[in-house]
């Protein structure tokens, strides 16, 4: 290692410490080209992925998949059925892999833990009083507290957008501290709520900040909002990754969420992951995808590739 | 003043309610023009643009499916020049519209004649009432290419289901010159999605398909083709229209076995006196 590496590793740790030196690095951060971003995601849209490579991109995929249901109408049974559809995705299948993990709201955290536990199937919860994040901190880490109690490993926490397009990293920062801290063991998912951000400068400022407050993982959206997941925003936050691994060492994983409906979608993401982090964030520890339709493509593809005949959606589970 | 540069028409696919080139980017030569050469893709692109249609067609008043279809015998009336230049006869034409305004009739109706109320041993009403089948393949016979053509396309319809049809390869030009009748009639998108090239290569995909309910194999000349797709449309149970007998006269009344195969009985129980 060399001792500027060395050097940029310590000065990035305290940047935490002062809103202007926070404030003096974001900014700092070079500018988002943003139709070469556009451009560039939508070059590596194209890309034709066929036969051997398709099915080994499906099975990926699917490991990469949080199944998600976030929904005021989310019941016991039905968390429990999504779940054991997350274990099996194909019931005619046995050689098709689980999903990476199953992420539903706080309260119906134990009724998915009894189902997936020791499946290996990560248990993942939104907590911080998501969509909004609109709640005080107490309230927040309390929310984050309790679904880790009930079994999740991993928390998905959405940024303080209010405070973040006020200008006040300090106080954002300072909160994915304080919920990472809450978390413990579990890993911490940080949604940027990239829809919201308006610019791909601000998507660049956003993902750096979380990396900084020690988030594992940089999550686009929520879901919630008219503006998901898209190409060119995920490309920037992989760059941002990617900046970050060199600069300090560390690596984040990213998720895409919202919007990514079917199985072209999703190799068009992995193509992407590979030309621009590289094979290292192709596994399921460092990408993932957020997603609940998503799967029954992912599984009609997997079928039509195994048996040579177009499947139906009558043949799969809704949820 | 100089001549006018020609402007040659290319014939693409109609799917979804819009005309797309083959995803393969092939075409081959045909009645002296230009003609998509559709490939597997397409057609399960097409099934995909049938089967959103369905909800909205089938949900459709069959009142206002007749509305729809009289529509089209409209639309085509005024393009009977556009057809005859294609080569098809006027008098044929003429049959095809007549044809269409039958079928069109029989929106309304055709619950009457085919569906009804049981007789049964208790006190309830027991009524069956038809219902579409869902996404219908059809593969078109290959003569009398307008005729034909719309004599398989409006029973299927009609009832509120809907359909990929595969062209007749040696005459698609009235094939997709009524696609442009159908864009331009108030038919939903999708309800009917027309395929051209050859049949060897989209009828196999389509009576495979899971998400295809019935194949009706009228234009299937190749009786080993038709054995194929038979067992191919065994798979998930789908209605099957077995082929047309090579001197079956398109003229004649074609009366309701068209419809009717296309369809799927409901019958409801409903207690007397509550």
């Amino acid at each position: 290692m060399t001792a500027t590496a060395t050097s940029a590793r310590s000065d990035l740790s305290e940047l935490g410490r002062s809103e202007t030196a926070l404030r003096t690095f974001l900014h700092g951060l070079p500018g988002v080209d943003q139709v070469g971003a556009e451009q560039r995601a939508a070059q590596l849209g194209t890309r034709s992925i066929k036969t051997t490579a398709k099915a080994e991109a499906i099975d990926l995929a699917i490991r990469m998949v949080d199944l998600t249901t976030l929904e005021g109408a989310d019941t016991p049974d039905k968390v429990r059925a999504l779940a054991a559809k997350a274990l099996r995705p194909d019931p005619a299948d046995p050689s098709c892999p689980h999903v990476g993990a199953v992420c539903v709201y706080p309260a119906m955290v134990p009724h998915v833990a009894e189902v997936l536990a020791g499946s290996g199937v990560h248990l993942a919860s939104v907590a911080t009083a998501f969509p909004s994040g609109q709640a005080p901190l107490e309230i927040k880490l309390a929310d984050v507290r309790a679904a880790v109690a009930a079994g999740a490993d991993e928390i998905d926490m959405v940024i303080n957008r209010g405070a973040f397009l006020a200008g006040r990293y300090s106080e954002v920062h300072d909160e994915i501290v304080a919920t990472k801290e809450a978390c413990g063991d579990a890993h911490l998912k940080v949604i940027l709520e990239t829809g919201e951000l308006a610019t791909y400068d601000n998507v660049r400022r956003a993902s750096w900040l979380a990396m900084l407050a020690g988030g594992d993982f940089i999550k686009t959206s929520t879901g919630k909002v008219p503006v998901a997941a898209t190409l060119p925003v995920t490309l920037v936050m992989l760059e941002a990754v990617r900046d970050f691994r060199a600069a300090t060492g560390r690596q984040v994983g990213v998720k895409p969420a919202g919007g990514i409906k079917n199985t072209k979608d999703a190799i068009k993401y992995l193509v992407m992951v590979n030309e621009t982090v590289g094979a290292d964030w192709l596994d399921p520890d460092w990408f993932r995808f957020g997603a609940s339709s998503l799967l029954n493509d992912l599984l009609m593809q997997r079928t039509k590739l195994t048996t040579g005949v177009y499947a139906g959606p009558d043949y799969f589970t809704l949820d | 003043m100089s001549e006018r540069v020609a402007v040659r028409k290319t014939y693409k696919l109609f799917i979804g309610g819009k005309f797309p080139r083959s995803e393969s980017g092939r075409s081959y030569l045909v009645q002296d023009s230009n003609v998509s050469l559709a490939s597997r893709k397409d057609a399960r692109d097409a099934v995909v643009a049938a089967r959103a249609a369905v909800k909205g067609w089938a949900g459709a008043t069959a009142y206002n499916r007749g509305q729809i279809l009289y529509r089209v015998a409209e639309m085509l009336e005024g393009r009977r020049e556009q057809f005859v230049a294609l080569g098809v006869p006027a008098d044929e034409v003429d049959a095809a519209i007549d044809r269409w305004v039958w079928y069109a009739g029989w929106a309304d109706k055709l619950a009457q004649v085919y569906g009804g109320a049981n007789p049964v041993a208790g006190p309830y009403f027991n009524l069956s009432a038809p219902e579409p089948t869902g996404v219908v393949a059809v593969v078109a016979p290959e003569a009398p290419a307008l005729l034909g053509l719309v004599s398989v396309i409006a029973p299927a319809i009609v009832t509120g289901n809907t359909v990929v049809v595969a062209a007749s390869p040696a005459a698609p030009l009235a094939a997709v010159t009524l696609a442009e009748v159908l864009a331009t009639s108030d038919l939903p998108g999708g309800v009917v999605n027309i395929l051209t090239g050859k049949i060897t290569e989209t009828a196999p995909t389509l009576a495979a398909h899971m998400d295809v309910n019935a194949v009706d194999l009228t234009g299937v000349t190749d009786a080993e083709l038709a054995v194929e797709l038979e067992v191919k449309a065994a798979e998930n149970l789908k209605r099957v229209l077995r082929p047309a007998p090579a001197d079956h006269d398109w003229r004649s009344d074609p009366g309701l076995a068209r419809m009717t195969t296309l369809l799927e009985t409901k019958t409801v129980w409903h207690p007397k006196g509550v």
